[in-house]
């Protein structure tokens, strides 16, 4: 099996990602992601001239089919209990979330 | 026939005559959903039993109450001589990927099995303003992550109405499946691979992606921004042209909508194709894949029937005037897969951020010490396994030191796919392309379980979609045929920016072509015994 994401460091990416896996789980997905990556590196094939420019999108944006931004104007929501009904736990207009651990940058 | 068989535009004009009510309409529809769809998708949904097996599955929640009042809507505007609109009384299932004001909206997600959305996605609104009666929402697959459907958290996921043991592709294989066994006429996809193309081929309607940005993505969960297309799926390219139309053109809420006026496709649909100039590219009649054992890139033909329905709608196009251009090079659409990977994976990891139990959503119902943990739990709970592949591969290369490898680099191929087809549609250059015709699938419809939990091979079910995705270039599937098994095989036109009305007046031209075609009068297996 490909090894380019090692243990350790998909142990480092799951932390960064806010993720909490089974132990199949994570089996199962270090060794897809180390298969994608065997496909993705197709692309170091490629041979690319430098003035290549990266696209944001395939179509290009123009004058002719851009909108141009629109006016800011505030539009009040008219049920906005519905939306903050939808909150798992709610306090006094408060929505409730456990303490933001502490941690010391190094 | 019954009424729910009809096509979308003559259920139209019948409301519209008073020859049938919109409630008579959807009586229809949801006598067949009754008859074919079993029971809908769940969470926690148990053993699939062999009932589950005989059914379509494309439901997550029929909307009766809701759809009820719409028809009612619709009949007494008819019964007072108001104009009920385009789509007036035509039954519409949407992808649960789209807010409904005041339904679930899932994504097919357990982490989002209790949002209720408090607006309607803009191609919704715009199709019930011009009388549309929302039957109810489709599976997909999680977050629109899969070609086969079998991802959905709610199960059991949609069956191929054509054979109940093989998957109706996806991601929107719900509204693929639904069209196709009759429980609605019109339903409203994405497509952000192929996700429209390939379930409408595998199912054997029709399936048309826009140009990017010519269709709303507002009120859309959101898989990847700079590719995602909302787009009609119909049970004929005349339906396919009514259902765009009504969708279509700039959304003030989705400052990626294209300013430039939409073209009347209905208007031009009848026109026939004499002088122009279709495109066959040999890069569309093989498939490049990742082979896991050797690591290396390897060439493989298509299957022989598939190549062979793409070159007899050559042929018919050509017998209708058009002129067949061979040979046409698209050098660059092997690496649409791989570049695809990267691309999707950022965006979508970007997207998924915002699921953290904390403002909407699932919850985890542990006990929790901090906020991290909070986080970790709910989306460990929350997302399944493809959600969680994406998170991942999105965060590895785009951190910092893989980014100029990977991410930059896929732009970079976007780049390149983008100019094959600048190349083959510039109206100075050798090709001068009105559309090219390629398959849409390399496969016809699987088996349920063949490929799924493979998520490279999974991909490149997308190898002949994907490209016109990253180049923002319109697509539409239609069926072109039926395979040994008698299952559905989808034929592909692709244009140049802003031709949806040209590539569907092709596909339309193609359609009457072949209308006397022996296969044409098959239907599902799921609507034999109906």
């Amino acid at each position: 099996m490909n090894e380019e994401i090692t243990l350790e460091s998909f142990n480092h990416l799951v932390e960064l990602a806010a993720l909490e896996l089974t132990a199949d789980e994570a089996e199962y997905l270090r060794a897809q992601l180390n298969q994608q990556l065997l496909a993705i590196h197709q692309l170091s094939a490629i041979p690319l001239e430098a003035d290549v420019p990266a696209a944001a999108h395939g179509i290009a944006y123009t004058a002719e089919n851009s909108q141009g931004p629109r006016a800011d104007e505030w539009r009040p929501y008219a049920d906005t209990a519905a939306i903050l009904g939808q909150v798992p736990e709610m306090d006094g207009g408060y929505i409730v979330a456990p303490d933001v651990p502490h941690t010391t940058l190094e | 026939m019954e009424l729910c068989d009809l096509s979308a535009y003559e259920m139209s004009r019948m409301v519209r005559q008073r020859q049938a009510s919109a409630s008579e309409i959807l009586a229809s529809c949801l006598e067949r959903i009754a008859r074919v769809d079993g029971r809908p998708g769940t969470l926690d949904a148990g053993e699939i039993t062999a009932e589950d097996q005989q059914r379509v599955h494309a439901f997550l929640n029929v909307t009766t109450d809701r759809a009820r009042s719409q028809a009612i809507a619709v009949d007494r505007h008819v019964a007072a001589g108001e104009d009920p609109g385009l789509l007036a009384g035509v039954p519409v299932a949407i992808k649960d990927l789209f807010c409904v004001k005041d339904t679930l909206t899932t994504a097919a997600s357990r982490i989002l099995s209790n949002f209720r959305a408090p607006y309607s996605a803009t191609p919704v609104a715009r199709m019930e303003s011009a009388g549309a009666v929302m039957i109810g929402k489709v599976n997909l697959d999680e977050f629109a992550y899969g070609s086969s459907n079998e991802s959905s958290a709610y199960q059991p996921c949609p069956r191929n109405p054509w054979d109940t043991t093989r998957v109706p592709g996806g991601s929107s294989g719900g509204g693929a499946a639904a069209v196709a066994a009759g429980e609605a006429p019109l339903s409203l996809g994405t497509d952000t691979a192929g996700s429209i193309r390939q379930p409408a081929a595998f199912c054997g309607v029709v399936g048309l992606k826009p140009t990017y940005g010519r269709v709303s993505r507002y009120g859309l969960l959101a898989f990847a921004s700079s590719i995602d297309c909302p787009g009609p799926i119909a049970r004929n390219v005349t339906d396919a042209a009514l259902m765009f139309q009504t969708i279509a053109g700039m959304d003030p809420a989705d400052s990626t909508t294209a300013a430039n006026p939409v073209e009347d496709c209905l208007a031009s649909l009848e026109n026939g194709i004499e002088g122009m100039r279709i495109g066959l590219s040999p890069d569309y009649f093989r498939i490049t894949f990742f082979n896991p054992e050797t690591g290396e890139a390897e060439q493989q033909a298509l299957p022989d029937e598939i190549e062979l329905s793409v070159r007899r709608a050559a042929e018919v196009l050509r017998g209708m005037g058009a002129e067949i251009i061979e040979d046409v090079p698209m050098p660059n659409t092997i690496y649409a897969i791989p570049a695809y990977f990267v691309v999707s994976r950022v965006e979508a990891a970007s997207n998924l951020h915002r699921y953290d139990g904390v403002k909407y959503g699932r919850r985890t119902a542990q006990p929790v010490s901090d906020l991290n943990q909070l986080y970790r739990k709910s989306r460990g709970e929350g997302f399944g396994p493809q959600p969680k592949l994406r998170i991942l591969m999105g965060m590895y290369v785009s951190a910092a030191q893989y980014a100029e490898q990977y991410y930059n680099r896929a732009l970079k191929v976007r780049t390149l796919i983008r100019r094959d087809f600048d190349a083959v549609f510039d109206r100075s250059g050798p090709y001068r392309l009105d559309a090219l015709l390629t398959p849409t699938t390399p496969t016809t419809a699987f088996p349920l379980g063949a490929v799924y939990g493979d998520s490279v091979l999974m991909q490149y079910a997308d190898q002949l979609t994907v490209a016109a995705n990253h180049a923002g270039v319109p697509a539409v599937s239609v069926p072109g045929g039926l395979d040994q098994n008698s299952l559905p095989i989808g034929i592909q036109l692709i244009g140049s920016d802003y031709s949806e009305a040209k590539i569907l007046r092709i596909a339309r031209t193609y359609e009457k072509g072949a209308q006397d075609e022996p296969w044409r009068g098959m239907k599902p297996a799921a609507l034999r015994a109906v």
